[in-house]
């Protein structure tokens, strides 16, 4: 690690692959990691003290369905201990009353409660599962109990039409946060591309009324909104940069760059078994694979932007361009953007009448 | 949105002040901001308590060399700049 090279800021937490939901924008990998190989309680303790010391300032505790963990109030507590920030990003089950005041108690700091639409409808033909109601329960819950805490909608071509309806879930709650990020195609999402792409006039729609409801809500809660790679101009900087600013643990221990980075071939990565986290993010090839510009090929190489977006997104330029190094092709300087602009230009203005069944993530053994 | 001299304010839920490698930051959702001088002397003033009137004598005290219309802007400004990133409850 060059005195140059920052220390991570945030170690995201993939506590386990299991989840009773089975989204089919899940940003889990194809390949998922199953129980027998998860880490054990004290592994992801020390894994907590360590980013600690190495100047993490944020866990945030995700998955699958990090309540599926039976030990998250233990995980919780010694993460809070650790003087690291607490974020459980969940589903919002399996979770009761006490359930909550427990994790509560230990320390949580932040909630992030995730949404697939508006209704029971939609929730069940996104995630397999009837579980819309458990999460308005879920948001009373958190209400009465003062927890901070951020909804997030995942947005794509059924369900933004939705936005006045999840707009009034979010402003019911005690929400201060509401994130509207649309869904980025890897992960399953890449599986189940056809039919969650979203038009660009239902996206100029929504970004209109977003646009409203952010400057309605001022002050009171705060509207974030994330639009798709593919409709961008220019590439998100993706995870801040690689290897700058996120760690992320996989279940069985593998450190990542990103959420995504194992379908990138020939990365290798090591495990917080046999390392410890410092080590893994100054010396672990992967993490310095696309660190920095050394890697960059034209027209990142020369350009202005290339400290604000990296470059984007290595493991879609992957998936689309069949390269990690080249340039993320949503960039509309991107020699590959005609790639991207051939599959949004396919997307049909209304449902087809043949409808086209979903892959749903399954669960890991 | 102005912000009220008169009012007190106070962190948000899940926003709270933390420490690492002895810096002192503001830590929110997937936000955390650096501490130092002026900044703390605000913050650590954000309990519900003060009123922004009082932060803003409290620091013109402090900071006696500074011109007194440039500490109270300042602090207007922080305390603007803290409300659009949701981390403040300002209470009557």
């Amino acid at each position: 690690m060059s005195p140059n090279q920052p220390n991570p800021l945030a170690l995201v937490c993939e506590l386990t692959h299991r989840c009773p939901l089975h989204c089919v924008y899940c940003s889990n990998p194809g390949e998922l990691a199953a129980r027998a190989t998860e880490l054990s309680t004290e592994s992801w303790i020390s894994a907590f003290h360590q980013a600690a010391q190495l100047g993490v300032l944020h866990a945030d505790l995700t998955g699958g369905e990090p309540l599926a963990r039976t030990d998250i109030v233990d995980l919780v507590r010694a993460a809070r201990n650790s003087g690291l920030y607490v974020n459980l990003i969940t589903s919002g089950l399996p979770l009761d009353e006490s359930k909550l005041d427990s994790l509560v108690a230990a320390g949580l700091d932040h909630f992030q409660l995730s949404f697939q639409g508006s209704n029971e409808q939609i929730a069940e033909q996104i995630s397999g599962t009837k579980t819309h109601g458990q999460k308005l329960k879920v948001l009373e819950w958190l209400k009465s109990r003062g927890v901070a805490v951020t909804l997030n909608f995942v947005l794509h071509r059924k369900n933004l039409h939705q936005m006045d309806e999840m707009l009034a879930i979010a402003e019911s709650s005690s929400a201060t946060r509401i994130e509207f990020a649309n869904v980025q195609y890897y992960g399953w999402a890449f599986f189940n591309r056809d039919q969650l792409l979203p038009t660009r006039s239902q996206l100029d729609e929504f970004l209109a009324k977003v646009k409203a409801a952010e400057e309605r809500l001022r002050g009171k809660v705060r509207v974030e909104y994330v639009v798709p790679d593919y409709y961008a101009k220019y590439p998100k900087p993706c995870m801040g940069g690689w290897g700058r600013k996120v760690m992320l643990i996989a279940p069985n221990g593998d450190a990542l760059p990103c959420h995504a980075a194992a379908v990138i071939p020939g990365l290798r990565f090591e495990n917080i078994r046999e390392k410890s986290l410092r080590a893994i993010w100054e010396t672990s090839e992967a993490f310095q694979e696309f660190r920095g510009e050394a890697w960059m090929a034209e027209p990142c190489k020369s350009c202005d932007r290339r400290a604000q977006d990296f470059g984007g997104c290595r493991c879609q330029a992957l998936l689309l361009a069949g390269d990690p190094a080249a340039t993320d092709p949503v960039c509309s300087l991107s020699p590959n953007r005609s790639i991207v602009d051939s599959i949004v230009q396919t997307v049909p203005a209304s449902e087809a009448p043949v409808k086209i069944g979903f892959i749903y993530r399954p669960n890991p053994a | 949105m102005a912000i009220d001299t008169n009012s007190k304010p106070q962190l948000a839920p899940g926003v709270r002040l933390g420490e690492n490698n002895n810096q002192r930051v503001l830590l929110m959702p997937e936000r955390a901001l650096r501490l130092n001088g002026p900044s703390l002397e605000i913050v650590s003033r954000c309990d519900g308590k003060h009123t922004v009137a009082q932060i803003i004598v409290d620091l013109q005290k402090l900071y006696s060399k500074a011109e007194p219309h440039k500490v109270e802007s300042d602090i207007l400004g922080y305390l603007d700049l803290l409300q659009k990133d949701r981390a403040l409850d300002f209470t009557a």
